[in-house]
């Protein structure tokens, strides 16, 4: 059964919440799911990118209260 | 069909790394790069600290260089170990606080140890270093000893200037072809531009000085006041990236004011209010600051007069500053804004 997870990248600034992303990643499996909440906008950009170079899926991207919220499905490709 | 040979590519985010990748990916190889965060990264930051710059588009110049490339990059964070390079560097420090030469060993090693690891299998390592391109750490001499101190000897393999150097193992090996391999030399910048052309790239970055902040004198001279003011020179993500906001005014050796300079680093400093002493005027306009060290009371006063002088009441005679304790607590003061001949420039760090 696929898992939902959450990452608290808040205040952190880029590539942090990217590196962070990466990391929680490898401890998961193809078709479980992330929110990874963050303030720096730059995250915005750089996660989905990070996403597209490794074929993992952003689902949704949310604003609320200055805080950025993306969700991503992790993909079938070995983790690192 | 034989398994294609793997390459781990150092990718910086600068044009030199897109180009040795790309040239190595042309020759058939499996290419994934790898690119690590010491924490004084230019990446970034600056961009999600500063309002001005947030019309320009907010990207990590790393992770464009492999989109553009199609390949994997890993992010190491790699804060930590990096003090110890940073502060005992063997080979001394370029013209800043900048310890080039033994930061390239450094990232050569941790990249080797990354990539002969059981679960990665890579045969060897490209970076997009070039002969005579930086006056201390990339020249004909520093080569060998990058290669040799890093520990990935003949496996470390630099495209763009290959044909100045001994053929590596991955050329001895016939696993590249010598041949399409480059002898770029010196500080001149058009073959790496001809050679993108070449390949269509454009929009690629160009950092000037370096890529990181240590290249960059303010910075540098922001970080030495730091470790002079501590009597250590130790320090924390949080220190190295405050260094990157505001104004730093040290009025005494005791304490420093970090101040912001627009509405973006407010923003950012407003996140360090449970660990620091902040102030801001509350009669007037102006910006928050910061308090780092162990000011006295009338250090305090002196404090809030000089934030004063930054707000819109700078010509007032009395503004009214309210110190916000890292716990919550919130007192009011009524001073008079420091006076612009009363400002030592030499406060300023
Ligand atoms: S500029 Fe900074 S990151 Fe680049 S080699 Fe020098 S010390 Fe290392």
């Amino acid at each position: 059964m696929s898992e939902h997870l959450e990452l608290n990248a808040r205040r952190l600034l880029c590539p942090m919440p990217v590196i962070r992303t990466q990391d929680k990643i490898k401890q998961m499996t193809h078709g479980d799911t992330l929110t990874v909440i963050c303030t720096d906008p730059g995250a915005l950009n750089d996660i989905p990118t990070w996403c597209r170079i490794n074929q993992h899926r952003v689902i949704r991207q949310e604003t609320i209260n200055d805080e950025y919220l993306i969700t991503l499905e992790v993909g079938p490709s070995a983790p690192n | 069909m034989t398994t294609p040979r793997r390459a781990v590519s150092l990718i910086s985010g600068g044009l030199d790394s897109l180009l040795a990748t790309k040239i190595i990916l042309d020759q058939g190889i499996h290419v994934e790069g790898i690119n690590f965060y010491t924490g004084f990264c230019v990446e970034g930051h600056t961009h999600a600290i500063r309002k001005k710059d947030k019309q320009k588009e907010k990207r990590n110049n790393a992770l464009w260089v492999a989109e553009q490339l199609g390949i994997k990059l890993h992010i190491i964070d790699v804060i930590d170990e990096y003090k110890d390079v940073l502060l005992n560097p063997k080979h001394g420090y370029g013209q800043n606080l900048n310890p080039c030469l033994d930061c390239k060993i450094f990232m050569v090693n941790k990249a080797q140890a990354w990539a002969w690891m059981e679960e990665n299998q890579f045969d060897f390592i490209i970076t997009g270093e070039v002969i005579g391109q930086r006056p201390k750490s990339q020249r004909k001499e520093t080569m060998p000893i990058i290669a040799r101190e890093s520990g990935a000897d003949d496996r470390l393999l630099r495209p763009l200037c290959a044909k100045n150097l001994p053929p590596t193992k991955p050329e001895v090996e016939g696993w590249v072809d010598r041949e399409k391999l480059y002898g770029f030399h010196g500080r001149n910048r058009k073959p790496q531009m001809a050679l993108a052309a070449e390949f269509g790239f454009t929009d690629y970055a160009q950092p000037a000085g370096g890529c990181c902040f240590l290249t960059d004198k303010p910075y540098s001279d922001k970080l030495a006041d730091l470790w002079q003011s501590r009597g250590s020179r130790e320090y924390e993500l949080d220190d190295i990236m405050l260094l990157k906001v505001g104004r730093h005014i040290r009025p005494k050796s005791n304490f420093k004011l970090i101040i912001s300079r627009e509405e973006g680093e407010t923003h950012y400093l407003k996140g360090y209010k449970n660990e620091y002493l902040t102030l801001q005027t509350i009669s007037h306009n102006g910006p928050i600051a910061m308090i780092d060290g162990d000011p006295s009371e009338d250090d305090l006063l002196l404090a809030a007069r000089i934030v004063a002088r930054y707000g819109q009441g700078r010509d007032a005679t009395q503004v009214e500053v309210e110190f916000r304790s890292p716990t919550g607590e919130r007192t009011q003061h009524k001073v008079m804004p420091l006076a612009a001949a009363d400002l030592n420039p030499e406060w300023h760090v």
